[in-house]
C-alpha cells in the first residue's frame, strides 16, 4: 500500500504542472467511469421490467388468475392453480422454516459468546450459498423416494430448508440492534434469562423480525430449481399437499421452454404476477419495520 | 413488564425454563450444520452406484450418453467453470465500480434509491431472468451481437462458429446480471467500513479523490471485495434456472463463446425427473455431489475472506 501510494501521491521528487493536470484528468475520468458503470448496470434491470410489463400486462385478467392452464390449441387458460400452489408451498415453508430460523437465530444472537454460536452462524452462511437445486436433490432422496411420488410436502420442505439460514441471519442482525441495556435492566429486575429473551428482547425486536420473515419469504417465492423434482408440477387444481403441486415458477419455466406462442404469453403474464408477488413482500417488509418501530430505523 | 418480577412459584418455573431454554435453542441451531452434513452424506450415499461404476474417471470423461449408460461429468464441469468465468470477468470490475460510486461518490439523496434499485435486481426471480434471456436476449445475440463479433473478431478462438444465440455467451451475460448485486452489496459495505481518517490522511497529502480511492480505500477493502467476488462466484456456479434456459443444453466442450454447452446445475434440472435407470439417476446425483463440493469450498473461502476483513474494521452485514 505504502509503495503504491508513494508512486502516485506527491512527496517524491517534485513533478511538473503537466503531471498535476494528468492527475486531475484521471480523477475526473475514473470518477465519471464509475457513474457510467452504475448506469450500465441499471439498463438490463429496466429492460427486464419493461419486457415483463409489455408482454405480461395484456394477459393479466381475472381469468388468468382463476383458471388452470388449457391444453395446447385451446385459447384462454391461466395459472390460477399455480398461484394457489405457490401460496400453499410458501405456507408450508413458513410453518416449518420460520420457527426453526428464528429459534436458531435467537441462539446465535443471545448466546454469541459460545463457540458453537459462531459455528452455527458460519454454517448458516455456507448453507445459504449451497445451490438450491442441490437442496432439491436432498429432499428428493429424503422424501420423494420413500414416498414413491412427488408431493407438495417435499416442495414445501425444500423451500423451508432454503428459508432457515436466511431467517437465522436476519434474526441475528435484528437482535443485535436491541440495546444491551434492555437485557441488563430486565436482569436487574430479577428476570430469568428465558424471560429476558422471550418478554424483552423478542418483543422489542418484533417489527424487525416480521420484516425479516417477509424478506425471507420473498426470496423463496421466486425459487424454481428446488421444486422441479419435489413438488414437480400439476396441470389441475391441487389442494392436497400429498399430491404433485403446481407452482408459478415451475409453470413459467415449462411454458417458456415450450414452442408455443400462446404459452409464451402465459409465461410472461406469470412472470409479471411472480414479480408483483415478490415485490409486494419486499416492500411490505421495508414498510413494516418503518411503521412499527418509530424512532429506530431498521 | 411488571410480570417479569417473579413470585416464588414463578421463580421455580423460570429455573426450569432457564435450564431447558438454552438447550432447546442449541438443538434448533444444531440443525443448520446437521443439514449441511446431511445434504453431503445423502448425495454421497445415493450416488454410490455411479461412483463404483465409473470411479474418478467420471470427473474427466467427456462421454454423456444415457442410451449406452456411459456417464462422464467433464462437459458439465467445464461448462460451469466457463460460464462462471465469463460472468465474473464482466460482473467483478463492473460491480466494484458501482460499489465505489454508491459508497464514495453518489450524493446522499441518490444513495438510498440507487441501493434499493440494486436490491431490486437481486429480487428478480431466476426464472424471470431465464424467460427474458431466452425470449429476448438470445434472439438479439443470435441476430445482431454474435454475427458482428464473428465478423470483427472471428479469428480469436472465443468467437468462432455459427451464432446459435443460446450458449456460453448468453449464459455468462445472464449470470453476470444475476451476481452483480452480490459483488456490489459486499463491496459497498466493506468500502464504507474503511475509516474516514484514512481518506482524510490521503487528502491531506494532496491526493485526488480517485488517488484516495485507488491507493488507500481499495487496498484496505481488498480482502472483503475478494470475499464478495467469491460469494458471487458461488452463486454463479450453482445458478440453475436462468442458465438452463439460455445455455443450449448440449454436453460438449468448446472454447467458443457462441457454442451451446451445459452446466452441472442445468443437467440436473433438465434430466433428473426424466432419468429412468438407476445408473442414470446415480450419475446425476454424483453431479449434484460435485456441485455441492465445489460450492461448499467456494463459500467457505468467501466467508473466511469477508471475516478476515471485518474482524479488523468492525462488523459488517452482508
Amino acid at each position: 500500500m505504502s509503495t503504491r501510494a508513494a508512486l502516485s501521491l506527491p512527496g517524491g521528487p517534485p513533478r511538473g504542472r503537466a503531471h498535476q493536470r494528468w492527475r486531475r484528468v484521471r480523477n475526473a475520468f475514473m470518477l465519471g467511469l464509475t457513474g457510467l458503470c452504475t448506469l450500465l448496470v441499471l439498463v438490463p434491470l429496466f429492460l427486464i421490467l419493461y419486457y415483463v410489463l409489455r408482454q405480461g400486462l395484456p394477459g393479466l385478467h381475472w381469468s388468468f388468475l382463476l383458471n388452470p392452464p388449457k391444453p395446447v390449441g385451446e385459447t384462454g387458460g391461466g395459472m390460477g392453480n399455480a398461484l394457489v400452489g405457490t401460496l400453499e408451498l410458501l405456507g408450508l415453508a413458513i410453518v416449518v422454516g420460520i420457527p426453526l430460523g428464528i429459534g436458531a437465530g435467537v441462539y446465535v444472537a443471545e448466546f454469541r459468546n459460545e463457540t458453537f454460536a459462531h459455528v452455527v452462524r458460519f454454517a448458516a452462511d455456507v448453507l445459504n450459498g449451497i445451490p438450491t437445486i442441490v437442496t432439491g436433490m436432498f429432499i428428493y432422496g429424503l422424501v420423494v423416494v420413500p414416498q414413491h411420488h412427488f408431493s407438495g410436502w417435499a416442495g414445501g420442505l425444500a423451500l423451508a430448508i432454503i428459508l432457515v439460514p436466511v431467517v437465522l441471519r436476519t434474526t441475528d442482525e435484528v437482535l443485535r440492534t436491541i440495546p444491551v441495556s434492555y437485557r441488563e435492566a430486565a436482569l436487574a429486575l430479577g428476570a430469568s434469562r428465558w424471560n429476558v429473551t422471550w418478554r424483552v428482547v423478542l418483543r422489542a425486536a418484533q417489527p424487525g423480525l416480521v420484516s425479516a420473515c417477509l424478506l425471507g419469504v420473498s426470496r423463496i417465492a421466486g425459487e424454481t430449481a428446488p421444486l422441479l423434482f419435489t413438488a414437480l408440477n400439476n396441470s389441475f387444481w391441487s389442494f392436497k399437499l400429498n399430491q404433485p403441486m403446481a407452482s408459478l415458477t415451475v409453470q413459467i419455466y415449462n411454458f417458456a421452454i415450450a414452442p408455443y406462442d400462446v404459452w409464451h404469453a402465459l409465461a410472461w403474464t406469470g412472470a409479471l404476477t411472480l414479480i408483483l408477488l415478490v415485490l409486494t413482500l419486499n416492500i411490505l417488509a421495508r414498510l413494516w419495520s418503518r411503521w412499527r418501530s418509530p424512532g429506530r430505523a431498521a | 413488564m411488571a410480570t417479569v418480577i417473579a413470585s416464588p412459584t414463578r421463580a421455580a418455573h423460570s429455573a426450569v425454563a432457564d435450564q431447558v431454554f438454552p438447550w432447546l435453542l442449541r438443538g434448533l441451531a444444531a440443525l443448520v450444520p446437521v443439514l449441511i452434513v446431511g445434504i453431503g452424506f445423502e448425495l454421497f450415499r445415493a450416488s454410490a452406484l455411479s461412483r463404483s461404476t465409473f470411479g474418478w474417471h467420471f470427473l474427466t470423461s467427456s462421454t454423456w450418453d444415457p442410451s449406452s449408460e456411459q456417464y462422464g461429468a467433464w462437459p458439465f464441469i467445464f461448462g460451469t467453470l466457463f460460464t462462471t468465468v465469463v460472468a465474473l470477468v464482466i460482473a467483478a470490475p463492473l460491480g466494484v465500480a458501482v460499489a465505489i460510486f454508491l459508497a464514495e461518490l453518489a450524493p446522499r439523496w441518490l444513495r438510498g434509491p440507487l441501493g434499493n434499485v440494486v436490491d431490486l435486481l437481486a429480487a428478480v426471480p431466476s426464472v424471470v431472468f431465464g424467460l427474458w434471456g431466452f425470449l429476448v436476449l438470445v434472439p438479439y445475440l443470435q441476430n445482431t451481437v454474435e454475427p458482428w463479433l464473428g465478423d470483427h473478431f472471428g479469428r480469436l478462438p472465443l468467437f468462432q462458429g455459427a451464432p446459435y444465440g443460446v450458449g456460453f455467451l448468453a449464459a455468462g451475460l445472464v449470470l453476470a446480471m444475476m451476481v452483480l448485486p452480490f459483488v456490489i452489496g459486499v463491496s459497498r459495505e466493506v468500502i464504507r467500513a474503511v475509516p474516514v481518517a484514512q481518506r482524510e490522511a490521503a487528502y491531506a497529502l494532496a491526493a485526488t479523490r480517485w488517488d484516495a480511492i485507488w491507493d488507500v480505500v481499495l487496498p484496505s477493502a481488498r480482502s472483503g471485495i475478494w470475499g464478495g467476488i467469491l460469494l458471487a462466484m458461488g452463486r454463479a456456479l450453482g445458478e440453475t434456472m436462468a442458465v438452463t434456459m439460455v445455455i443450449g443444453n448440449r454436453p460438449a466442450v468448446s472454447t467458443s463463446l457462441f457454442a451451446p454447452g451445459y452446466t452441472l446445475a442445468s443437467v440436473v434440472a433438465n434430466e433428473f425427473s426424466e432419468a429412468t435407470t438407476p445408473t442414470y439417476i446415480a450419475a446425476l446425483l454424483e453431479i449434484g455431489l460435485v456441485l455441492f463440493g465445489i460450492t461448499l469450498l467456494v463459500n467457505i473461502l468467501a466467508r473466511l475472506f469477508i471475516w478476515r476483513m471485518t474482524r479488523n474494521v468492525g462488523r459488517i452485514a452482508t
